[in-house]
């Protein structure tokens, strides 16, 4: 019986003494990034047929002429692009149909599709408002902004409102930076904004998402028909890029021209900085290209 | 200093710039009136001050959008003058012009141009019968710099016309120009001038008549920072994932489609035709030795009016923000810091911002870069830390993952620094961060490793005070210093199970 009164030391300093304890550590979620492999959905799954249409056919054959015949392969990333833009989102049938065009093994396209950020292979809405957070929007409070388009759509970013118009995701830097803080929706660069501006421009987007066809403010022609795919999803043809004609980029010096749109009485800010600038130039006096400009005399007499 | 970062010729850059920097030091030195063991003579006076361009002297005359960007507005104001003149002149004048002209590479890298391109004509090159490519990067996507999209969308016949003078120099068969994806409306505007000059016979088959047949086409990016690395640009380009190449072999030998290939930035290329007209002697007069020329600066944040602007180099940082930005926000008094060439060269505290000169070799000195010329202001309000923690979330996103000191250590520095923005650690850890920048910087394929790791060691050198105080912060607040690791004081009382030797 002499061990009795030691088992009891022993079990009293146990309960002293908490039991070390860890959390089962486990990957982190990576809320920015889409999950970089494919599950089959109703609306994403490779039975769903999809070939380019004809207008767009044009456009394929075009591409893949800018590239030496046995780099084919290389047509691959403006083919998912023109296939993202005719289907609404880069499905896996899109990228079986671009593997089949290039006559490349189909993983070949998905490493592409998966590594690039621009390729959506989820369903986005109509608009997609890409919000850029890096240091210089940051440093010019691109964090009002955030919260405002959090504040109007009432979704986190990296998710679409439940109508299906908007997406909202948070982005790295768009080049932009002395026009920050801005957002890119679809293709169209909003600069120079304020919560109160971007929420006014979100505001006419909404009133008017469903009296314009597809892409509301835009260069390029817009898609005509409605594309298959379930919200409808994105902007245009991907037309300008290839051929170098956009509705709007006559003369080309409409830059920071362009006249705002209105809609059923609803005015839709044009793209560009929204505080009156036309482009980067100071935004008070100039202080630089104010006198007449040179031309061919200036150059060398010897050419 | 990322974007196109070029060691086409790794031995000759080290020994050229270790020349540099101790020529370059020994000015600064004389300008603050020190001496070291190594001062031998005394160096010539420097020239003069620097800055005030004159809109004469000016190369982006569109840079506000004042006129249109279509073939017969750009012809007006002297784009494609005499083109056929130059290049019967044949490649040997045109590098021997850029050469004259000190023009050094506008990506970030800052390698002399005219050395660059003469690497595709080595002897015999003419021998081979592949097509030679000049890439033309685009791919813009340096937190602070909005200079090339400037460029395409508003002298995009500068750059069809540079492509074909540059081409030209390395007698190229074609051109690739990279945009990034998100330049819609630029890519459309810069199709639309290639367009126009095949139809003016500018480009094309017998360009301009000079018998030199030489296309242009448009490549679109899609969102992919690394991809402005030279060999991963080129990965790209050929339809891959943009994973860069290992060099050896460098893409003057085997480049693009495995073709001899240089890819340069839009800049770069962009300038090239009017230094061909108005002489290389002309563009060295700007700027000190070794950094002359003209430079696009893109001056963003804390300022009154942040904007782009065409330059002399070698111009003083405060003149700079002062004549064309209106100052700093509350005046200069007010400035907290600057990074002063894109996100991934060092930041700089207000002490030097003072008298520094913006130029390649007077960064590199106050051991920061150039880079792509994009200033980036802070005043006194900002977070530091966290402005510096948000750079290192978007290596983070931006590293390929091919190279495991970058993967890895762009994810590790990323939560160090979220921690230290709230002061969560301890003092040692910052110089536990230091070494991991250090483990990582040169032991990756491409220059993102250090493109990481230059902003944090930039924030250790010059505001350690400001995490240190931070930590003591936190101390305060939760009743104890925090644990290495970020665990709270009594994390250990509480029964978790954490890292020794704390």
């Amino acid at each position: 019986m002499a061990f009795l009164p030691r088992l009891l030391r022993a079990a009293s300093r146990r309960i002293n003494c908490p039991i070390p304890s860890r959390s089962i550590s486990s990957t982190p979620l990576r809320r920015s990034d889409a999950l970089a492999v494919h599950r089959n959905t109703a609306q994403n799954n490779p039975s769903i047929p999809f070939s380019f249409t004809p207008q767009n056919q044009e456009l394929v054959d075009r591409i893949l002429k800018r590239y030496p015949p046995q780099y084919k392969k290389a047509a691959v990333m403006p083919l998912l692009d023109l296939g993202q833009r005719q289907h609404g989102f880069t499905s896996i049938s899109v990228m079986n149909e671009v593997a089949r065009i290039l006559e490349i093994p189909p993983m070949r396209v998905y490493e592409v599709a998966t590594f690039y950020t621009m390729y959506n292979r989820d369903p986005v809405g109509k608009y997609h408002v890409q919000v850029c957070t890096t240091t210089p929007c940051m440093l010019c409070n691109s964090d009002s902004v955030m919260q405002a388009v959090e504040k109007f759509l009432g979704v986190k970013q990296g998710h679409s409102t439940e109508d299906g118009i908007f997406t909202f995701s948070e982005v790295e830097c768009l080049g932009a930076c002395v026009n920050g803080p801005m957002v890119q929706i679809n293709d169209d660069y909003y600069e120079d904004l304020t919560a109160e501006s971007v929420t006014k421009l979100l505001e006419a987007l909404k009133a008017t998402a469903n009296s314009l066809p597809k892409q509301a403010v835009t260069w390029d022609t817009p898609a005509p028909a409605p594309t298959p795919g379930p919200t409808g999803a994105t902007s245009r043809r991907g037309k300008g890029v290839v051929t170098g004609k956009g509705a709007r980029v006559k003369a080309g010096s409409a830059i920071g021209k362009t006249p705002d749109r209105v809609v059923n009485g609803v005015k839709i800010p044009a793209p560009g900085p929204l505080s009156g600038r036309v482009t980067c130039e100071p935004a008070a006096k100039p202080t630089s290209l104010t006198e007449p400009k040179w031309s061919t005399g200036v150059f060398r007499k010897d050419l | 200093m990322f974007l196109a970062r070029n060691s086409q010729c790794g031995a000759i850059a080290t020994a050229a710039s270790s020349r540099l920097v101790r020529s370059s030091a020994v000015v600064v030195y004389r300008q603050q009136g020190r001496r070291n063991l190594a001062t031998a003579t005394d160096p010539p006076a420097p020239k003069k001050s620097y800055g005030g361009l004159k809109d004469q002297d000016r190369i982006f005359q569109n840079l506000y959008g004042h006129h249109g960007v279509d073939l017969k507005s750009a012809m007006e104001y002297g784009d494609w003058y005499k083109t056929k003149e130059i290049l019967l002149k044949g490649h040997e004048w045109i590098i021997s012009e850029i050469k004259e002209s000190g023009l050094r590479g506008r990506g970030g890298a800052g390698f002399p141009s005219g050395m660059k391109w003469s690497f595709m004509n080595p002897p015999g090159y003419d021998q081979g019968a592949t097509p030679r490519y000049l890439v033309v990067n685009a791919d813009e996507g340096e937190p602070g710099t909005c200079k090339d999209r400037e460029i395409m969308r508003k002298d995009p016949h500068k750059l069809v016309e540079g492509c074909l003078v540059a081409g030209r120099a390395m007698n190229a068969t074609a051109a690739y120009i990279y945009i990034r994806g998100e330049f819609y409306h630029e890519a459309t505007i810069l199709q639309r001038a290639i367009q126009e000059a095949y139809t003016a016979g500018l480009i094309g088959k017998n360009a301009c008549g000079s018998g030199y047949d030489f296309d242009v086409f448009i490549h679109r990016g899609m969102g992919a920072y690394v991809c402005g690395e030279e060999t991963s640009l080129i990965e790209s380009l050929e339809g891959k994932p943009g994973k860069p190449r290992l060099k050896p072999p460098f893409p003057a030998t085997i480049g693009l489609f495995g073709c001899p290939s240089t890819v340069a930035n839009v800049e770069t290329v962009a300038v090239a035709p009017t230094i061909c007209r108005r002489g290389g002697s002309w563009f060295a007069s700007f700027g000190r030795e070794r950094n002359q020329g003209t430079k696009l600066f893109c001056i963003s944040g804390h300022v009154n009016n942040p904007c782009t602007v065409e330059e002399e180099m070698s111009i003083p940082l405060k003149e700079l923000i002062e004549r064309h930005c209106g100052g700093v926000r509350d005046g200069w008094d007010n400035l907290l810091a600057i990074i002063p060439g894109g996100s991934s060269t060092p930041i700089l505290p207000r002490k030097i911002c003072d008298d520094v000169l913006m130029d390649f070799d007077a960064l590199k000195d106050v051991q920061s870069g150039l880079g792509t010329a994009a200033v980036i202001v802070m005043d006194k309000s900002t977070d530091v830390v966290r402005a510096i923690s948000r750079l290192s979330k978007f290596y983070k996103h931006e590293s390929c993952g091919q190279c495991t000191p970058c993967r890895e250590g762009s994810k590790w520095t990323s939560q160090i620094m979220e921690r230290f923005e709230k002061g969560q650690g301890r003092e040692r850890e910052i110089d536990m961060l230091q070494e991991l920048t250090k483990q990582v910087e040169g032991h990756t394929i491409c220059a993102l490793g250090e493109a990481f790791s230059w902003p944090l060691q930039g924030l250790i050198r010059h505001f350690r005070p400001e995490l240190e105080a931070r930590m003591q912060a936190h101390a305060q607040t939760s009743g104890g210093a925090a644990l290495a690791g970020g665990w709270e004081h009594d994390s250990r009382v509480k029964g978790k199970l954490i890292a020794p030797g704390q």
